[in-house]
């Protein structure tokens, strides 16, 4: 049976949710902006394998985040510009785009499957990663998972401390008034879906080069896309809630690794899909935390009222709605 | 489609986007293979090769045509029943999910018809069970959309996870092979068990005569029913129909139950007319595939067991691939992929620019 | 800054909203654009405000060609607009949606911005809290907001579209000084409103429009008969309804409190009789939304009871409602009332729920023509509903009333009608009350209120602050009742 040391625990929970925690804050700027980016699993699958091959090709790592990024960014820009300049239903477009490019990235990334390649290995920070407990818990890992760490931050102060933020949320609660503001809403949305789709890609490649090492069929991110487009709901739309959730579930994921080996009777089967029915549940708490008599009681009892405000968020008002114009 | 409001035909508008199709078409498939033949040079491959394997691994001879029409059969399937979810307005991901329980729920009955007498019997049992499994699953996503508040995409793709684990469960606990659990699947079951092929053609009658019926069936009861009526109201305005006096929630369930039960069939036919065994991949991601094919069909009865026979004769090509090429078969999902976002995108353009010209 | 449109034209498709107009407006002075809804009015301010292109015209500001596509165009000329639909941010705070669209660079300079804002109310004497969502704001603050934010952004042509709808004469009083201020400081006002009251109130000069172009225009002083014959053609006539005899109640609300809209419903207590037309008055959304749904089952009540022809209905659903003949019709046309995409027949076999599992195709189609010609509906039984223009949605709409119910409920019946359609629409309604159906409406309009009711239910902040009838009051009473004065 194996122990439980908090310290490899957490920094297990800090370094597992990178990817996931990328892709969430990536998703969440785009839909503040008005535009659904429902093609997330299978971006992170393609984007995965683009970075993985670019990186075992030219033999850097750099290059295998870059180009994982500008896959990432392509796919968005595909969901935003038939979105936006055709008035395709962006769900749609993101749905199949889902399926084809994981297809993609199955088909072009099948010779280098299983193929032995480079790794983000950590960097402990001087100084800082020798403060006991803090120092291997945040400061011992590699640079993806720092960047994850500073990207929370940093979409925080970007959405509501800077103008370029401010217009964005106004484009993404009601794009004819940011129009009439002289605001160009079809730019904005088209940049901030773009800049999205780029973390979601540099998430898929902090699977394949950080956290789940390689490429085969299946890689293993498979699945994340979907839990990360439910954290940004479980986050009220809010980056730094957004971010709690992924470790939050980085964390669920982590133990049940532990419970796996505590009871070996269970099978392994429970634990490989455990994450979709809770991912149903908490959908479920959620929805059911902004109904009129949930409210009603929670104003009665202070314990409700704290777990309902902590799990409200509205999304943005015209969330896959584009500009009416005339 | 007899009884639907003639109207529809008259109007010289239709007519003329009937032969405005065609350019349509033909502009989507030079998208869709220019996309195709560079994603074939980047990977090293012959293009015009590929191609070729495609085609002769679906179309070049009576035996591959017969293996496209057992992949049809449940796409299609799949795809009859996603057309009442979409006409209510659902994105029905789950249909994934629905098959695969379908699969589940013959395996059990037939796995207690094995050495029983009656095949017959437990055959038609069996293809009830799956129906009502694909149903219920179906019923689950329905009541957390109407019920729970969660959007019916997640509430599907949860359910297609957990279906996939239980048939995982399944074939590595309680349904293993003697001696060994293996990805291979369960034990196959007896022949009295599998459904009656055509002598030398691999093919059930039974199972093309039902899902010829599951088309006219879909059309008829979504243009001359009362039900089809609602779908197409709920679909529209929600709101409007609920004050015209429908129970929008209500009729929700029940498309997800047409849906559901189509799709649990489809699971059926695959354990009882194709693999004859549970197998990890029973669904063979048709469900998926089913959401693309009404899609690209545009929603419409008729045209989408054509799409759904191109779609087959695309993946049993594609199977081609890697014994001849050394490629992927996950081609063919790329193609089917790209044809959708390219048929839709040529649409919408060409919408634009004709309301731009009368502007 | 003078402003000058020459022969602006703005077609939508065959319709022409706008078919030629010429208007100067004279710097420092406050222009009045009037005319009845649809006469063109929004359109034209906003092709002026760069939120829709002309389709073709010029127009010059002090006498020089200016030529922009877009509002950020518009804005950096100083043209700016106070929309009728306010174009804001509800989730967003006060000073967010003040600094939306200016606010540039990298940090947000938020303090900077507070203290613009506070300046610039403090002048015109508006009370805005900077950290309040918008989304609580009234009408009333909302364009008081608007209005602090498009003169921070400079502006030097402003115009504002129906302004006064739906804020309390308290509201309007503060308005009206504050561009008249405005004004004073040499800015041009382009003031749009279909209620005559007010633009003669307040302006120097007036442009009438009508059918898409000028009918007329008129300085100081002004002669409201004549302004009226332009803007109608002819001098409305004005009918008034011979007050019904009520009978048994029909609808009793027993101080019901119930939650929705923006303010809810407090303590409400009140009977409606057979053969009563009941007009509910008072800012938009001061409860009678809820009202409305909640005498329809649409809304359930958290306190009190609610009796449908004297049977308790408190706590049951809208499908039980109407099956008492109860019926509701929403205020949003097509949002609410009709199903976007479906024909008129597709509309009728609706019509029967529970009816055959079969589509009766023909007979549908034909009940759909008997609709058309009966309620004079521009439109075949293959019209999609949202190819029908307004008011002959509204027609439509009313014949799929049942035909003998006990209670009507009607939001906001006639919005967006013209004056002949509203006439139409009473005739109609009036042989309803004539057979002894209760009608309760609401309507932002006094003059129809007092027009059609047979009594009067003034709403306040989600309460009920006057129930009077119609020959015992005046449009100057109501008006106080409903900015809350009794």
């Amino acid at each position: 049976m194996q122990g439980l040391d908090l310290t490899i625990l957490l920094a297990g929970v800090v370094a597992g949710a990178a990817p996931i925690l990328l892709a969430t804050l990536g998703e969440t700027v785009t839909e503040k902006a008005g535009i659904i980016n429902l093609s997330l699993d299978g971006t992170i699958i393609l984007s995965a394998m683009a970075g993985f091959v670019t990186a075992v090709v030219t033999g850097s790592i750099v290059a295998g985040f870059l180009a994982a990024a500008v896959v990432g960014g392509a796919v968005a820009a595909v969901v935003a510009v038939l979105g936006i300049h055709l008035g395709l239903s962006q769900v749609a477009v993101g749905f199949v785009l889902t399926l084809m490019t994981r297809d993609l990235a199955y088909f072009l990334g099948s010779p280098y499957a299983r193929m032995e390649g480079p790794l983000a290995g950590p960097v402990p920070l001087p100084f800082l990663s020798d403060i006991p407990f803090v120092g291997p818990v945040l400061f011992s890992h590699s640079l993806p998972v720092y960047f994850s760490m500073v990207m929370i931050g940093l979409c925080w102060w970007y959405l509501y401390r800077t103008p370029a933020g401010l217009k964005l949320r106004c484009v993404g609660e009601n794009p004819d008034g940011a129009y009439a503001r002289g605001v160009d809403p079809d730019r904005v949305q088209l940049i901030h879906a773009v800049a999205g789709g780029m973390m979601v890609g540099i998430a898929g490649a902090a699977f394949s080069l950080c956290v789940k090492p390689g490429w085969g069929q299946p890689q293993g991110c498979e699945g994340s896309g979907w839990i990360a487009l439910a954290l940004v709901i479980f986050g009220g739309w809010h980056p730094v809630k957004a971010a709690a959730g992924a470790y939050l579930f980085a964390f669920l994921q982590v133990m049940s690794i532990y419970l796996q080996s505590w009871y070996p009777g269970v099978p392994a089967q429970v634990f490989q899909v455990a994450p979709f029915p809770l991912m149903i549940f908490i959908l479920v708490l959620i929805s059911l935390a902004q109904r009129e008599s949930v409210l009603r009681l929670a104003a009665d009892h202070p314990a409700l009222k704290s777990v309902v405000r902590a799990l409200s968020g509205s999304a943005p008002a015209a969330l896959g709605r584009q500009k009416k114009g005339e | 489609m007899a009884g639907t409001p003639k109207a529809k035909e008259r109007t010289p508008g239709a007519a003329l986007s009937r032969a405005a199709v065609l350019p349509e078409i033909a502009l989507s498939l030079v998208v869709v293979f220019g996309f195709t033949t560079l994603v074939l040079i980047l990977a090293g491959a012959p293009p015009l090769a590929s191609y070729g394997q495609i085609i002769k691994g679906s179309l070049g001879s009576w035996s591959k045509i017969t293996h496209v029409i057992k992949v049809w059969i449940p796409l299609t399937l799949a795809a009859s029943g996603l057309l009442y979810t979409f006409r209510i307005g659902l994105w029905n991901i789950g249909v994934e999910g629905q098959v695969m329980m379908g699969a589940i729920l013959a395996t059990a009955v037939l796995r207690m018809g094995a050495g029983a007498g009656n095949g017959q019997l437990y055959l038609s049992a069996a293809l009830l069970a799956g129906m009502a499994g694909g149903a219920v699953w179906a019923i689950l996503a329905g009541y957390l959309k109407t019920r729970g508040g969660v959007h019916e995409i997640f509430a599907g793709l949860g359910l297609n996870f957990v279906a996939q684990g239980l048939v995982l469960w399944l074939i590595f606990g309680p349904w293993k092979q003697p001696g060994i659990a293996s990805m291979s699947g369960t034990e196959t079951l007896a022949e009295s068990l599998w459904m009656p092929y055509l002598q030398g053609l691999r093919i059930s009658p039974a199972a093309l005569g039902m899902t010829l019926t599951a088309i006219v069936l879909t059309a008829y009861m979504l243009g001359s029913t009362r039900f089809g009526l609602y779908l197409k109201a709920i679909g529209s305005n929600e709101r409007a129909a609920f004050l015209f006096g429908l129970r929008p929630q209500a009729v929700m369930i029940l498309a997800m139950v047409c849906a559901g039960g189509f799709a649990g069939l489809a699971g059926g036919f695959q354990v009882t007319g194709v693999y004859h065994r549970l197998i990890p991949a029973i669904s063979s991601g048709y469900g998926y595939l089913a959401l693309l094919v009404v899609m690209l069909a545009n929603f419409n009865v008729w045209v989408t067991p054509l799409v759904a026979f191109f779609f087959a004769c695309l993946n049993v090509g594609g199977i081609q691939l890697p014994m001849v090429l050394q490629l992927d078969s996950s081609l063919s999902g790329v193609i089917q992929g790209t044809l959708v976002i390219a048929t839709l995108a040529v649409h919408a353009l060409r919408t634009r620019m004709k309301k731009r010209g009368t502007a | 800054m003078a402003i000058e449109l020459r022969d602006i034209h703005k077609h939508f498709g065959r319709v022409r909203a706008n078919d030629g107009i010429d208007l100067r407006v004279r710097p420092g002075t406050i222009h009045g654009i009037l005319g009845e809804n649809g006469a063109g009015k929004s359109t034209l301010m906003k092709v002026l405000a760069g939120f829709i292109p002309k389709t073709g015209g010029t127009i010059l500001m002090d006498g020089r060609e200016v030529d922009y596509a877009d509002p950020a165009g518009a804005s950096a000329l100083g043209i700016g607009m106070l929309y009728q639909d306010p174009l804001d941010f509800p989730t967003l705070s006060v000073l967010e949606n003040f600094m939306a669209g200016r606010a540039a660079g990298l940090g947000l300079k938020a303090d900077a911005y507070r203290e613009g804002l506070r300046k610039i109310c403090a002048g015109l004497g508006f009370s805005l809290n900077p950290d309040s969502p918008a989304g609580r704001l009234t009408v009333g603050e909302r364009q008081q907001l608007e209005l602090a934010r498009l003169l921070a952004a400079g502006t030097r042509v402003l115009i504002l579209d129906e302004p006064t709808t739906g804020i309390s004469a308290l509201q309007k009083e503060t308005l009206f000084s504050a561009l008249r201020t405005l004004a004073a400081d040499g800015r041009s006002v382009i003031l749009v409103s279909h209620k005559i009251e007010d633009i003669e109130a307040l302006c120097d000069e007036i442009t009438v429009l009508r059918e898409g172009r000028v009918a007329g225009s008129m300085g100081r002083p002004f002669d409201t008969r004549a302004l009226l014959g332009m803007m109608f053609g002819a001098e409305p006539t004005v009918t008034m309804r011979s007050g019904h005899v009520p009978g048994a109640q029909v609808l009793h609300l027993d101080d019901v409190t119930a939650p929705g809209g923006r303010t809810g419903l407090a303590g409400c207590t009140v009977s409606v009789s057979r053969g009563e037309v009941i007009g509910l008055a008072g800012l938009e959304g001061s409860g009678q939304d809820v009202f409305l749904r909640v005498a329809s089952g649409l809304i359930r009540p958290s306190r009190g009871r609610v009796h449908i022809s004297r049977r308790d209905m408190t706590g049951r659903g809208y499908h039980e409602f109407r099956s008492l003949g109860v019926a509701f019709q929403p205020a949003s046309r097509l949002e609410e009332g009709l199903v976007r995409g479906l024909t008129i027949t597709e509309h009728c076999a609706l019509q029967e729920p529970g009816g055959p599992f079969l589509v009766r195709w023909d007979s549908a189609e034909r009940e759909a023509r008997e609709r058309i010609a009966k309620f004079q509906v521009v439109g075949t039984p293959d019209s999609p509903v949202e190819s029908l223009s307004g008011g002959n949605q509204q027609r439509l709409l009313l014949s799929f009333l049942p035909g003998e119910p006990e209670l009507l409920l009607l939001e906001n019946p006639t919005r967006g009608l013209d004056m002949e359609s509203v006439h139409w629409v009473w005739e109609h309604l009036d042989a309803y009350a004539s057979q002894g159906t209760a009608i309760v409406f609401s309507s932002s309009e006094l003059d129809e209120i007092l027009m059609a009711a047979d009594r009067v239910l003034v709403f306040f902040d989600g309460r009920i602050i006057k129930d009077e009838r119609p020959e015992d009051t005046d449009a100057m009473d109501l008006g106080r009742a409903i900015a809350g004065k009794v």
